[in-house]
């Protein structure tokens, strides 16, 4: 260590006067927080997408250089952005704490948007938070387990603090790594994992050797169930009292008894989801859920089925949609809503889950839009997530049919060849209103979907 | 080693890092033509001057077979048969001086056996098995490989063979050409005087005109870390790849801590950097650092502690993960306890010069390290030079790489056959085998600044991303980043760094350049191959702008 270190400690000395030159050269750094006190607003910057072509109107962040809370000095990187040519660099034009970052990695945003927000000093830094939850939908603190929060839709307040208990998708009581004194045992990609899918440490029970966290342990963690959204953390019942029906109750029991004027029937269809599961293990890394997954196997068995995507209307007509809208049950404190996914065979995978995300936390947040709620051509319920097997779902009014999912369950089954093995089935029933839909179309749709869920490599794209 | 090489090692700059002024450049041509006579030439040793290097073998026999002159057993007795002692001994035996080398443990030393050789094996298999597994690079180039796997002890025979094969090389290359090779610890006992012998036996007792000590160095491990070789070891252990943790600490983040990171993550593991400054790499010029933290330590499986000591490492035992106790570098209070699975200490070397018997002519070494001269000549307790003998390579500390130590060799051997010769250290370039690869010569920009700024002159910085070249881009390997510092009064390169595919094979243009005083205004009209990654350099040589006529500093008054 002694040669070494003699040369390093002398390369030291001569990095200090020079890193204080260079901060000298780039800038006063920001001003002492005692006057901003006095001020009423805050200098919280933006820092947009910039256009690093003329023909560029779209960015896609491929990672950010600097995190949240980080000191940045003019022209230091800040983010990657994908241009066409190749991965640029964007510095900042101003001192000041990356306070907030608005769009996250593997994102994009349109040139001229803000992707983060910049806050002068670092008192307002929770400003800038705050101002970031208003911008999109995402919260910029740290949440309860991403995947999980979106599938949920459970009510938690912006600026959460502790992870609200969630109800049954998660784990077992957690039972942290630490080891006397509150110390979370971690390996370095288990960590990285954690802070890239907002898993919090001490939540996560370690499997490594010694009780260690690893990657694996975080991405349990943070996996959402295989089934689509639902649950709530129901309030209390007051039990022996009448309480009246809110607004949406209302409206779900007009829904429910206009529904008896309707002819229904039910098919019932057994798949086989292995391939789909392997599917979804893959890129569910990329924000990919099943909810999606399952949205966009039906619509693109719906597009080679058109009229069981029609509805009637009237008694008397066929009323065929022009597009494919999958509107997806999603229960909320307080109710049921269903946010719906339009032209879900247009979109890629990927579109789609961001599009879901977006969805749900507007749900959540009891911000959707009429259209974004009653546009739906078909409806998917899923209540797998709970281990039911199969159920059949009411129709809802103004569409031809709604498909209710089960769980997926290791099964024994025959094989064709004679013998027995392990497969995962999934159980699902179709509600369709026989004035427009027959039971061959019907048996012939879920066919196709059966298909297409086998085989998924279409799904992808 | 060839006569080419002497002439480009010599210069009249100054030796190491940070250390004295620059002569001005235009000394460095005439340096290498100046002859001081020291002692007579023999008629056969001026004969070699002239001879052309395929005849060293003919002309050599004939130096080596010669008795020395003087009476002495040897002109050269070199202590230490590592890289340094070899390139001063084929240097010497070149030069017609009759050679002796004493090698106490293996031949070859550290490179060839615990360093250089070995370590190059593990990263060239570790270089294969990231690019195999990385699915997103193969697949951008249109290939499909399906779980690329290794075995491990195939790996660690890899580098075991490459390192028996070199040696094997090394010692047979100072056979032929007559270095005798004396097996034993050596010992220096008086004036000139050398005495070797195996441990429990017979010493002998033999005369030098001149003696090299090359004895190199060893892992610095450092107080309250204990070694158990397993699970806590140095690079000397590691090397052997005896087993590939899951988790392991890396103590130190200089080039070998950094080296071994890339063959560990690439092996599998996840590695945790302890390092006692307050960055990562601190050795490397901060840009560089910043870039090569961005590619080669963020998107892998690596964590790091900074401005910390491992105050205590404990090896593993009973079922329980090996134990660091990490204290605050300043505050020395305790900051966390890490448990991993193994630790690697990498924290540095330390001299070997224990039992040379440099108390018998009263040298006094300072923290182990032999004091030597810009000439590689020992100095004594009173300050004085010890005539006759010097230290070359890792134990006088000045640059502790197996190249810089040859290079000294040869300066010495140079001075012995008669030609006084000073060793420019800033041209000398080193280079860290991670991928992408890290080089440098000469001063970082934080040096060359504060050099600018004493000596009252201007520095101009010019940079190039990998991503502009068109070699780099079709193997889609185009993270990277080349600069240059220097003088745009003089043209002088003061410093190079790249980091980089290749950056340790491109870095020679600049150090030869450096070596030879070249100028960024003459060299710039050099040609360059297309499509080759050595366009980087060519950029940064176009792209430097000179003031040529200018040749004073701005601090002197311009005549009117």
């Amino acid at each position: 260590m002694a040669g070494l270190l003699h040369l390093h400690l002398q390369l030291q000395s001569t990095l200090l006067p020079s890193a204080s030159a260079l901060r000298r050269r780039a800038g006063a750094p920001a001003p002492s927080s005692s006057r901003r006190r006095c001020r009423v607003e805050a200098k919280i910057r933006e820092i947009f997408m910039p256009a690093l072509s003329s023909t560029m109107t779209e960015g896609k962040i491929v990672s950010w250089t600097a995190a949240e809370g980080d000191r940045l000095a003019k022209g230091d990187p800040v983010v990657v952005v994908e241009s066409d040519k190749a991965d640029m660099d964007v510095e900042t034009f101003h001192d000041g704490f990356l306070a907030a970052v608005l769009v996250p990695a593997g994102e994009s945003a349109p040139v001229g948007s803000a992707i983060a927000l910049l806050a002068e000093s670092e008192e307002e830094i929770p400003v800038a938070q705050s101002q970031a939850a208003s911008f999109s939908s995402s919260s910029p603190s740290p949440p309860p387990p991403q995947e999980t929060a979106a599938e949920e839709a459970s009510l938690t307040p912006p600026p959460p603090p502790p992870p609200a208990p969630v109800a049954v998708s998660a784990p077992a009581p957690p039972s942290p790594a630490t080891r006397g004194g509150g110390r979370v045992v971690a390996s370095p990609y288990a960590k990285k994992l954690a802070k890239d899918l907002g898993v919090d440490l001490f939540s996560v029970t370690g499997s490594g050797p010694g009780g260690r966290i690893v990657a694996k342990d975080v991405e349990a963690a943070a996996a959402p169930k295989k089934a689509a959204p639902v649950t709530a953390a129901r309030p209390d019942v007051p039990l022996g009292s009448t309480v009246p029906f809110t607004t949406m109750q209302g409206a779900v029991s007009k829904n429910m008894v206009e529904s008896l004027a309707v002819p229904t029937f039910r098919v019932g269809y057994t798949i086989t989801t292995d391939a789909l599961d392997q599917l979804y293990k893959k890129i569910k890394s990329k924000g990919v859920t099943m909810s999606a997954l399952l949205a966009k196997a039906t619509a693109m068995a719906l597009v080679q089925h058109p009229v069981v995507n029609s509805s009637c209307r009237d008694g008397k007509s066929f009323t065929y949609s022009s597009s494919i809208n999958i509107a997806v049950a999603v229960a909320i404190d307080g109710g049921l809503i269903t946010p719906v996914l339009q032209d879900a065979d247009k979109l890629d995978i990927y579109s789609l889950s961001r599009k879901w995300k977006d969805l749900v936390d507007k749900a959540r947040a009891k911000q959707l839009q009429p259209h974004e709620y009653n546009s739906g051509t078909f409806t998917l319920s899923n209540l797998g997530m709970f281990g039911v097997d199969r159920f059949d779902a009411i129709l809802p009014p103004g569409t031809g049919s709604i498909m209710a999912v089960g769980a997926s369950e290791p099964t024994i089954v025959g094989t064709k060849d004679g013998r027995i093995g392990i497969k995962n089935q999934m159980q699902v029933n179709v509600t369709a209103d026989h004035r427009i839909i027959y039971g061959a179309d019907l048996a012939a749709f879920l066919q196709t979907l059966a298909k297409i869920i086998e085989d998924p490599k279409d799904l992808t794209f | 080693m060839s006569l080419f090489a002497a002439s480009a090692a010599v210069a009249s700059s100054a030796a190491a890092y940070g250390y004295d002024t620059i002569r001005p450049v235009a000394r460095l041509r005439f340096c290498g033509l100046r002859r001081e006579a020291l002692r007579l030439h023999s008629p056969r040793s001026t004969l070699q001057l002239v001879a052309a290097r395929r005849s060293v073998v003919a002309a050599a026999t004939a130096g080596n077979g010669a008795a020395a002159s003087g009476g002495f057993d040897y002109d050269i007795v070199i202590i230490g048969a590592g890289v340094g002692g070899h390139g001063a001994a084929l240097h010497a035996v070149e030069k017609g001086l009759k050679t002796a080398i004493i090698e106490g443990d293996i031949v070859g030393g550290t490179c060839v056996n615990r360093g250089c050789v070995p370590s190059k094996a593990l990263l060239a298999v570790s270089g294969r098995m990231r690019e195999l597994q990385d699915e997103h690079h193969m697949k951008s180039l249109g290939l499909q490989v399906s779980s690329p796997g290794y075995d491990r002890q195939a790996v660690a025979d890899h580098a075991n063979n490459l390192a028996s094969k070199i040696r094997s090389n090394l010692t047979n290359s100072m056979k032929a050409l007559g270095v005798d090779i004396l097996t034993g610890i050596g010992t220096i006992v008086g004036k000139q005087k050398v005495r070797y012998g195996k441990v429990g036996f017979a010493e002998n007792e033999i005369t030098a005109r001149n003696i090299i000590i090359a004895t190199g160095s060893v892992p610095f491990v450092p107080k309250g870390i204990e070694i158990d070789g397993k699970t806590v070891f140095t690079s000397d252990h590691a090397l052997k790849l005896e087993s590939v943790p899951e988790w392991i600490a890396i103590v130190g983040s200089g080039y070998i801590g950094l080296e071994f990171s890339d063959v560990y993550t690439a092996l599998g593991s996840e590695v945790t950097f302890v390092e006692a400054l307050d960055q990562l790499m601190p050795g490397f010029d901060p840009e560089i650092a910043k870039l090569a933290q961005r590619i080669l330590i963020n998107p892998r499986k690596i964590d790091y502690h900074t401005g910390v000591f491992a105050s205590k490492i404990t090896p593993a035992k009973d079922g329980k993960p090996v134990l660091i106790e990490l204290i605050d570098a300043k505050t020395k209070e305790h900051k966390e306890t890490l448990e991993v699975d193994a630790a690697l200490i990498a924290t540095g070397r330390a001299p070997f010069t224990k039992g040379l018997g440099l108390e018998n002519i009263n040298v006094v070494t300072q923290r182990g390290f032999v004091p030597v001269d810009e000439r590689m000549q020992v100095m004594d307790a009173t300050g004085n030079v010890v005539p006759n003998l010097y230290c070359i390579g890792d134990a006088n500390g000045k640059l502790m790489l197996a190249h810089a130590a040859s290079a000294q060799g040869i300066s010495v051997v140079e001075q012995i056959s008669g030609r006084d010769n000073i060793l420019n250290h800033l041209s000398i370039p080193a280079a860290c085998f991670t991928h992408p690869e890290i080089s440098m010569v000469g001063l970082t920009e934080p040096q060359a600044r504060e050099k600018a700024d004493k000596e009252g002159f201007e520095i101009s910085v010019v940079k190039t991303s990998f991503k502009a070249n068109t070699k780099a881009l079709a193997e889609n390997e185009g993270d990277g980043l080349a600069k240059m510092i220097y003088r745009p009064d003089t043209g002088e390169i003061l410093g190079v760094h790249i980091l980089g595919l290749h950056a340790a094979d491109l870095i020679h243009e600049a150090s030869n350049a450096i070596a030879l005083g070249t100028h960024v205004q003459d060299i710039k009209f050099a040609v360059h191959a297309h499509p080759t990654l050595s366009e980087v350099l060519d950029e940064l040589f176009k792209a430097a702008k000179v003031n040529t006529g200018v040749s004073h500093s701005i601090n002197e008054p311009v005549a009117v």
